[in-house]
């Protein structure tokens, strides 16, 4: 039955998601909620709780707020508190009874942001999708209003900026990309941020900002001048249809697990930089013109249509689809993914499928040789399948959190299992 | 180490917190946003629940309230006893609530290898917001399965301000699978209780001492023997929390419920066990006995002050029902108590407030879900202070030392034994460091006594 989970775990929630997406950036985050969310985001999903100050907090909603609509004494405290604390920015999100309510989040920050002074977002999560929804309706709201406009005169001068040689360009100045979709929940606190960022120096690329792990909210706020979005996971997408709404930037979906993979991004990013420099200096340039965005993946797992893939992945889908992908090229081997948060169904190839639920799960595991997943998957995988543990804190939260790897740095954690 | 990052209001390094002298009965701070410390020794309803021995425990809520309870179970190594139903938003949209609850705990039941004894169905705020129909669930679920022991369970914290606490429910719903059978007059349950009463407690000596045979949910191995607690002629909490489930259980089953106050006065514990010496029907401790417990506490607090001296003291809710009776206890007798973290102040410890309201006007009293609470650890940073002992995890944390007694909800201490194991505990953690950082985020601590 749809909706049950007889033994295994349940995925982040959206809240939690507008919590970690906004955790670094020195705002005020108040989750709309009776009690409980306070201890399970800080606990389960979010490693920096005990080494960084960051204020999230719960409204502490009694049942007779919630009966007679009380958002007075919400609004007060939130003011009352950010008149002490001073944060950068008010974000207030939801639970299960305001949505019940019908709660106007927007209203809500519009009053609070009245009365401080202070940039406030209302994000209407409802405690019932998963973290991915959450961070990527934070950081949509991040590029929405955060991110400063941007001075031509800032950015690169295009006369003689541009060179095309053989079948890449090259470029005078380094293009500059913003990586978006960055938090615990998929990347833990193993590195890997910072080994995309890496990565990316590597290639020659300025990293603008990083969204939202590794950046100050002055970074992020530089994030208009970059030539081109990275998205690592689907929790990014938001932010980065915003960005190319307002400066025309693209965004290239993947991530640099495996060195074949790595080669197909790093010209994905090159060739967009490309384009949208064109785009953005030339006369009639404006926003929303031109490729929106390229995502990486390998398409071996369709090309065979005749033969059920017998590697599967589950989890969340760019990061899933990523290592599929570093499967594929590296060892040839078809490999499927199960998707269970959210994700474009335009990403997933033919072969892979969206598994909220346990019993969308075990059908599809069904003859699969090897089953790569969260350790809290197994016990619904069939015993004769090869199961490889790839913990993530978005399903298991701190429990395997020393068993994750760095799979930008290190794929082979995974694939050197095959 | 906290690492600052944000906010622009450098004047903000006050820690909150009052002197008792300024403090009001029972609310000293004034509700609004809440903070939740990294300390998670206490236990949730998912531990509690797990007490009953082979029970499956199944929660129905939004994912979100999913999220902390099925890791709970994850954590502490009972997975396979605990299953999930989401509620989605078209549950709500379509008012099919009740036909989810039903067919999901049943479609669960179905698939489970083993099938279970009893089954824990926690509904959730959606549930009570949405009006559902639960009598009318558990019927149907009583119907469909009836070798099963069914009981209502719920995560509705809403509720909190309403009637009796999550806290208080849970503890009543233990005892609710109980099934009626012939009590035996020298059978005694101890009730209520997350941690196993001490051995070496006052409770204990008395009820061995007299010869009952003594239960508590906490030494069950099996759902059987968890049964054989309905034989019980009488049952005892020391935990307030617990006292509702009592008085339920003793009007369903028969029996009597006894209430023993936690208390670190030593008149009070007199009293105390002298009514519970009579309820019981044996003779209660004489007045040698008692000048002798007495004479051995007083021992116990001139040998620790001496140890500590006037090394400052920080006390929490966490650790014992009566954090401001145990300040007391420590003040009068020459401890160097600097603060108490407290949300709230229970009635039973009126007469200790108004005492330490007296007498020690500039005792602190902070928060603990106060959103300046936030910063309290960045305030009070290790290298900026001297040795700091402090009794419970909260104030652990807030005060950032690594010389803690680190015990949650009494640990199962009770009568003039929880004044001295409390000392022994305080010489330990003055002598020797802990771990602070690793040992007060692992959540509901002790809770390995539900793996049998």
């Amino acid at each position: 039955m749809k909706q049950t989970a007889r033994i295994i775990s349940t995925y982040s929630a959206d809240a939690f998601g507008v919590c970690s997406a906004l955790f670094e950036l020195g705002g005020m985050t108040i989750m709309h909620d009776a009690s409980g969310c306070n201890s399970t985001y800080t606990t389960h999903d979010e490693p920096r709780w005990f080494d960084m100050d960051s204020m999230v907090y719960i409204s502490g909603l009694s049942e007779m707020e919630a009966i007679m609509g009380d958002d007075e004494k919400l609004i007060d405290d939130i003011v009352d508190a950010a008149t002490n604390l001073q944060p950068a920015f008010i974000a207030i999100c939801g639970t299960p009874i305001p949505m019940m309510t019908g709660f106007d989040f927007e209203a809500v920050a519009e009053v609070v942001e009245m009365r401080t002074g202070i940039p406030s977002f209302g994000f209407p999560t409802s405690g019932m999708k998963t973290y991915i929804d959450g961070a990527s309706m934070a950081l949509a709201g991040i590029a929405r209003r955060m991110v400063s406009d941007v001075d031509p005169e800032e950015i690169a001068n295009p006369v003689g900026m541009i060179v095309k040689s053989g079948s890449s360009p090259a470029f005078f100045d380094a293009p500059r990309v913003n990586i978006l979709g960055l938090t615990p929940l998929d990347f833990s606190v193993n590195g890997s941020d910072a080994s995309i960022a890496d990565w990316l120096t590597e290639c020659g690329f300025e990293v603008v900002s990083k969204w939202a792990m590794g950046s100050t909210l002055d970074e992020i706020r530089q994030a208009g001048r970059a030539d081109v979005n990275l998205v690592v996971s689907a929790a990014g997408l938001g932010a980065a249809k915003v960005l190319y709404e307002r400066f025309g930037i693209p965004y290239v979906i993947g991530q640099p697990v495996g060195e074949d993979q790595k080669d197909i991004l790093r010209d994905a990013v090159n060739e967009l930089t490309f384009e949208s420099r064109a785009i953005r200096h030339s006369e009639d340039g404006a926003a929303g013109q031109g490729t929106e965005s390229i995502s990486v993946l390998s398409d071996l797992a369709d090309a065979d249509a005749d033969a059920a893939p017998e590697i599967i992945v589950i989890g969340e889908g760019i990061s899933s689809l990523a290592l599929a992908s570093a499967i594929e090229f590296e060892t040839g081997r078809a490999t499927k993914v199960l998707c269970a948060t959210e994700c474009p169904e335009e990403l997933l190839r033919d072969c892979d499928r969206m598994t909220p639920d346990e019993d969308d799960i075990i059908p599809e595991l069904e003859g699969a040789s090897v089953i790569i997943a969260d350790p809290l998957y197994q016990p619904i995988c069939p015993q004769e399948a090869r199961f490889i543990a790839l913990p993530t804190e978005a399903f298991s939260g701190r429990i395997y959190r020393d068993d994750i790897p760095d799979l930008i740095r290190d794929p082979h954690a995974v694939t050197g299992q095959l | 180490m906290l690492r600052r990052i944000n906010g622009k209001n450098s004047d903000r390094t006050v820690v909150p917190g009052a002197r008792i002298a300024d403090a009001v009965f029972p609310a000293p701070f004034r509700s609004g946003l809440e903070y939740s410390s990294p300390a998670r020794g206490t236990w949730n309803i998912v531990h509690t629940g797990m007490l009953i021995p082979d029970a499956h425990e199944i929660f129905v809520c939004a994912a979100g309230c999913l999220r902390g309870v099925v890791l709970t179970a994850a954590e502490m190594g009972t997975a396979d006893r605990f299953s999930t139903v989401a509620v989605r938003e078209n549950n709500l949209l379509d008012g099919d609530m009740e036909e989810l609850v039903i067919e999901g705990v049943s479609d669960i039941i179905r698939k489970l290898p083993v099938r279970p004894p009893a089954v824990l169905v926690y509904t959730s705020c959606v549930h009570h917001f949405a009006g559902c129909d639960l009598g009318m669930i558990y019927s149907r679920l009583r119907e469909r399965f009836p070798d099963i022991d069914f009981t209502d369970c719920y995560m509705n914290p809403i509720m909190r301000k309403s009637g009796l606490t999550p806290d208080q429910l849970m503890r009543s719903r233990l005892y609710m699978l109980l099934h009626e059978r012939e009590r035996r007059p020298d059978a005694v349950a101890i009730i209520g209780n997350d941690l196993p009463t001490l051995e070496d407690s006052d409770l204990m000596k008395m009820l061995k001492g007299a010869g009952f045979k003594i239960h508590e949910i906490t030494s069950c191995k099996s759902y059987d023997e968890y049964q054989e607690m309905a034989e019980s002629s009488y049952y005892i909490s020391y935990n307030a929390d617990a006292a509702p489930g009592g008085d339920m259980l003793a009007d369903r089953l028969g029996g009597i419920h006894h209430y023993l106050k936690f208390s670190f006065d030593y008149d009070e514990i007199d009293s105390e066990f002298a009514r519970l010496a009579d309820v019981l029907g044996i003779p209660a401790r004489s007045d040698e006995e008692i000048a002798a417990l007495r004479e051995s506490c007083d021992a116990a607090l001139a040998d620790t002050l001496a140890l500590v001296g006037d090394t400052e003291i920080s006390i929490d809710y966490t650790y014992c029902p009566r954090p401001l009776g145990l300040a007391r206890l420590l003040l009068d007798h020459g401890f160097n108590v600097m603060r108490v973290y407290v949300d709230g102040i229970p009635g039973a410890d009126r007469p200790d407030f108004d005492y330490l309201q007296e007498h020690y006007p500039d005792l602190m009293l902070h928060p603990t879900v106060h959103s300046g609470m936030r910063f309290a650890a960045t305030e009070n940073k290790a290298e900026d202070h001297g040795k700091i002992l402090a009794i419970g995890q909260k104030a652990a944390y807030f005060d950032s030392t690594r010389n803690f007694v680190n015990v949650v909800e009494g640990g199962g201490m009770i009568g003039y034994q929880a004044v001295t194991h409390t000392l022994e505990l305080m010489k330990d953690a003055y002598l020797n460091e802990k771990d602070m950082r690793g040992l007060v985020q692992i959540k509901g601590l002790g809770c390995d006594v539900c793996l049998r």
